[in-house]
């Protein structure tokens, strides 16, 4: 080392360690109900719980920890420095709200907002993996592209249920007739007679798991396998029709269409179907709603459509209500009030009976605008809570085996998109990067490697992007890390290092845009030594190294030891 | 770009001692010491591995080990002669020559019909259940044998070509790790070299460290461990078994170019290195449509070319005693053939076929009644399979887990061991 660049170097270094974090921001005390009825419900209700379980609360989470769980939950990913900062800045006793309506409402988040959704129902509806497999009848894009239109507009939720589950049409974007809501059924409806649309849409719509009474009786409700063939016949009109690109076998398209139904008695009149008992009896059955309403039996669509019945009786039925208030509650809070979510009913008793039909009925009275539920949800008192367990709620833990009481944030890791999502924004990429279309295949080719299809009828898959080591070695080596490290010209490390900025606030902002908090002393101790072992390691040591270099070189280890940590990709 | 698993890259004791002086993010085997280390020729004598064959979909088992011919529901196959006391598939012939080795177990009587729950139930010895986790073969086997290999480095518990199931409330360090049957382990190429890695360690520890302090749940501690685990996988020489592609050309073939085929070598591979469970998937057996065909045409030349292969190295080389090989899916296929020449999920009669470790071969044991649909002797199942299982690598079926709730569960399910896979 020269003298000169050590001096240099040492009055970086000093800068560095002169600037000591702040303390955290104070949270105001109490629950806020922000004048919302159903947030003050929602916060009875919880509380109701903790003094029957003798459970107290964690404190709130810092006001930047919870600005970072909204932007991840809603919008599906973390905020900007920029974000972070307006929202510390705000004086406002209403900022919080301010804040979730902004993410909900102004038109500056609404593509960011429908991206989001649109994962989540994608996934929720054909899995990580559907449309992927070759000669698929399923397009990925073509879902993608209804449900997008869908959050865009904030369409109600019943309407999108009643859409998805009557639509006809062209599955594939730029055909004539083309309707992106079909590919929820287009692949379930030809194979096994419509067994997998049956089980998948009462499951998705309604939290009912009937798919095990297809084959027997449940041996304490003897009913059931005969409620699984009555609601598998509100889907036997119905089929996908392949369209092949012309000299191959390559499927091009699936049009969904309703046709006339014979029934298997060949009598189209009372289109009746068959199901075998387990003593090898045959029994026929007629479209009977789970709540035992009946509608007329004739197979001819002209007399009787009946998937467009069956969306009319899942409108009416309470189960809706109370399945996408399920869904949304543990989209937010990691657990729903049922495990799984989507197996409700008596067997399996909701944790918060009464808050679960409470929202349930709230939904249907604001018209399923899902907007207002994660509003409500958002703005709870649980939901503002620290991950922070305390000696008062530490027997609150779901991992042991116990219904979630909602006592404090319970940590839960990234999902995959919201990583991807997260690192764009961080590093400024997005701003860069080309079409909204191609984002998203590069979105999707990065992602495969994460998902395994078991390759089954029922569509079965996992991930492995769950705290597993291909997920580390992804985030040590995976080229998505090295974009976001990468230090040439113009990159975002580059851009951060030649800012305004002075050298310590570069290192804060690397903490703020990753972990959303400042640095501690020790941090940025440790971005001291990162500092001088930079300047000192050089392949030749002969040569003097550039100090902007250097410290270039060091922003890099610290950035990507932020992203590599449990901080950064577990949302708390 | 150098990666730090090849000839070229550092050694690893080079590279953990850079670790050392760090003071970050210690090396369970690092800290090992001298004494198991010494021991380690004794504890390779006792090293007992498990090799699952996985076939995702559901597999019907009376097209391949317990054939039904001439009766309503048997289908197009014949069954043939084998080396053991059995008859099993036409389209199993190579298999056949090594029935010697393995036991049908032709009894099994199960209730999962659906892929999920089967999936769990088969590889955990439970019920779906909403208040616990359980963990799947792979990690309890894992975990009850690790203490025989002190050097191994890399994860115990690996899954080729599929994604097995979660360890349950073993934690996630047990967790499957899943590679492609090709042996290419993505991004495990360093971008940096060593000494940067290991100072950026550092600065990850204290962040990583101070977030655990912070006490808000146990995933902020599994993200360490894994982080460790990941550092000791990312430089060690043990890599090289998953290069599959390393094998002579004429090995390969014989286990097949496909991926089942790459699979199996892989866990012939891993096997000596030392990998306690292996698990390689074959996916495909759904077979609701045209099931003859797919099976003779398609499924049952790879099944058979890649099973074979396996058994017949694993014994030349010595190493089929102390592996135990398991083949299993979900459920069966009903014995009835429906309209579309498929058949549907079934559960309550079915085989499963099992071998090495010291487990009988070229036996079948139990029945099934004329057409397949009932099981005639006393009725087995995935419990009584993971504790014969379990005997047969040594391990004690008085083994007891502790949930995190603080529950004890016995190893298995307290599954009982079929007595004459051991008589």
């Amino acid at each position: 080392m020269t003298g000169r660049l050590s001096s240099q170097l040492l009055a970086l270094i000093a800068s560095w360690l002169a600037f000591a974090p702040m303390a955290a921001l104070s949270a105001p005390g109490g629950a806020n109900d922000f004048g919302i009825p159903q947030v003050a419900k929602i916060n009875e209700e919880i509380r109701k719980a903790w003094d029957a379980y003798q459970l107290k609360p964690s404190q709130e989470a810092t006001e930047s920890e919870w600005c970072r769980r909204v932007y991840l939950d809603i919008i599906g990913r973390i905020p900007s420095v920029d974000e972070l900062q307006d929202f510390a800045k705000s004086r406002s006793a209403t900022k919080k709200a301010d804040l979730v309506a902004k993410l909900l409402y102004d038109d500056n988040y609404t593509e960011e907002y429908a991206r989001n959704w649109t994962t989540v129902w994608t996934t929720v509806l054909i899995g990580r993996s559907g449309g992927t497999e070759r000669n698929s009848l399923t397009n990925r894009e073509g879902l993608q592209k209804y449900l997008r239109d869908c959050f865009a507009r904030n369409k109600p939720y019943n309407e999108m249920v009643d859409e998805l589950v009557t639509a006809t049409g062209s599955n594939r974007p730029g055909e004539q007739n083309f309707n992106g809501a079909v590919n929820f059924l287009t692949m379930k409806v030809n194979e096994e007679k419509g067994t997998q649309a049956t089980a998948d849409t009462a499951k998705i719509f309604l939290g009912l798991q009937v798919q095990c009474t297809q084959c027997h009786n449940h041996p304490f409700n003897e009913w059931k396998q005969q409620k699984f063939w009555e609601f598998n016949a509100f889907f036997r009109q119905t089929r996908a029709l392949r369209k092949v690109v012309p000299g191959t076998g390559e499927v091009e398209s699936a049009e969904l269409v309703d046709q006339d139904f014979g029934g298997e008695g060949g009598t189209p009149e009372t289109a009746e179907i068959y199901y075998e008992l387990r003593n090898g009896l045959l029994k026929a059955a007629y479209p009977v709603f789970v709540d035992d309403t009946e509608i007329g039996k004739s197979g001819y669509v002209s007399e009787v459509n009946r998937r467009d019945k069956l969306g009319e009786l899942i409108q009416q039925s309470e189960y809706l209500d109370m399945c996408v208030a399920n869904r949304y509650w543990s989209h937010f809070f990691g657990y729903g009030f049922t495990k799984p979510i989507d197996d409700m009913g008596p067997h399996n008793p909701a944790s918060h009976p009464e808050l679960l039909e409470y929202l349930g009925q709230q939904v249907r009275e604001h018209s399923y605008n899902l907007k207002e539920l994660i509003r409500w949800i958002t703005l709870s008192e649980a939901y503002s809570l620290s991950s922070r367990v305390m000696k008062a709620n530490e027997k609150d833990d779901p991992l042991l085996g116990e219904t979630p009481k909602f006592t404090h944030f319970y940590l839960r890791q990234m999902q995959a998109e919201q990583l991807y999502e997260s690192l764009l924004v961080a590093t400024r990429a997005a701003e860069t990067s080309g079409s909204y279309e191609q984002q998203e295949r590069n979105k999707a080719q990065w992602l495969s490697q994460f998902v395994m299809a078991f390759g089954t009828d029922d569509g079965g898959e996992s991930t492995t992007f769950n705290g597993t080591i291909p997920q580390a070695l992804m985030m040590f080596n995976g080229e998505l890390i090295q974009n976001a490290t990468d230090a040439k010209n113009g990159s975002f490390l580059w851009n951060l290092a030649n800012s305004n900025l002075k050298p310590q606030q570069q290192i804060d902002y690397l903490f703020q845009a990753g972990l959303a908090r400042r640095p501690t002393k020790e941090e940025i101790g440790i971005a001291n030594q990162l500092l001088i072992a930079r300047a000192t390691s050089g392949r030749d040591k002969k040569q003097p190294i550039n100090p902007a270099a250097a410290k270039l070189a060091a922003l890099q280890d610290v950035w990507w030891a932020i992203l590599n940590s449990n901080e950064f990709i577990i949302n708390h | 770009m150098k990666n730090f698993a090849t000839p070229q890259g550092m050694n690893r004791r080079h590279f953990m001692s850079h670790l050392a002086g760090a003071s970050a993010m210690a090396i369970p085997a690092l800290t090992m010491g001298h004494t198991l280390r010494t021991h380690a020729q004794e504890l390779k004598r006792n090293r007992k591995s498990a090799i699952m064959l996985w076939m995702s979909g559901g597999p019907s088992t009376m097209d391949i080990w317990d054939l039904k011919p001439g009766t309503n529901t048997g289908g197009e196959f014949r069954p043939i002669s084998t080396s053991g006391d059995v008859q099993i598939s036409e389209h199993m012939p190579m298999m056949a020559k090594q029935m010697h080795n393995a036991a049908i177990i032709r009894s099994m009587s199960t209730r999962e019909a659906d892929h999920g729950r089967g999936r769990y139930y088969m590889h955990t010895g439970y019920v779906p259940n909403p208040n616990v986790e359980h963990p799947s073969y792979g990690a309890v086997i894992a975990h009850e044998t690790i203490d025989q290999r002190p050097e191994l480095e890399i994860p115990p518990f690996v899954t080729v070509g599929g994604g097995s199931e979660g360890p349950g409330f073993l934690g996630m360090a047990w967790a499957p790790f899943a590679v492609n049957s090709n042996g290419q382990i993505r991004n495990l190429q360093v971008g940096m070299d060593e000494r940067r890695l290991m100072q950026r360690m550092v600065a990850l520890d204290l962040v990583e460290k101070g977030f655990i302090s912070q006490n808000r749940g146990q995933a902020a501690q599994d993200h360490e461990n894994i982080l460790r685990k990941t550092l000791a996988l990312m430089t060690s020489e043990q890599m090289k078994a998953f290069r599959v592609t390393e094998e002579p050309q004429e090995v390969q073939e014989r286990y097949g170019m496909d991926n089942f085929g790459k699979g199996c070598l892989m866990a012939r591979r891993l096997v000596e290195a030392g990998v306690p469970f292996i698990e390689v998937d074959l996916g495909g057996w759904d077979m609701h449509n045209d099931i003859f065909n797919t099976l003779s045409n398609q499924r049952l030349p790879v099944l058979d070319r890649a099973m074979s292969a396996l058994f017949e190295d694993l014994e030349q080389r010595g190493l089929l005693e102390d592996t135990a090989i398991m083949w299993m899916g979900e459920f069966s296929r009903t014995p009835r053939i429906n309209g579309t020449t498929g058949r549907d999920h079934w559960a309550r009669s079915w085989s499963v076929v099992v071998g090495g470790a010291g487990m009988n071969g070229g036996i079948a044991v139990g029945k099934t009644n004329e057409d397949g649909t009932r099981v005639d002797t006393e009725p087995y199942t995935s419990q009584d399979v993971m504790a014969s299982v379990c005997k047969s690598l040594g391990i004690s079926l008085e083994t007891t887990f502790t949930s995190r709730s603080g529950r004890p569960m016995k190893i298995a399910n307290s599954g009982k061991v079929i007595k004459e896979l051991f008589a």
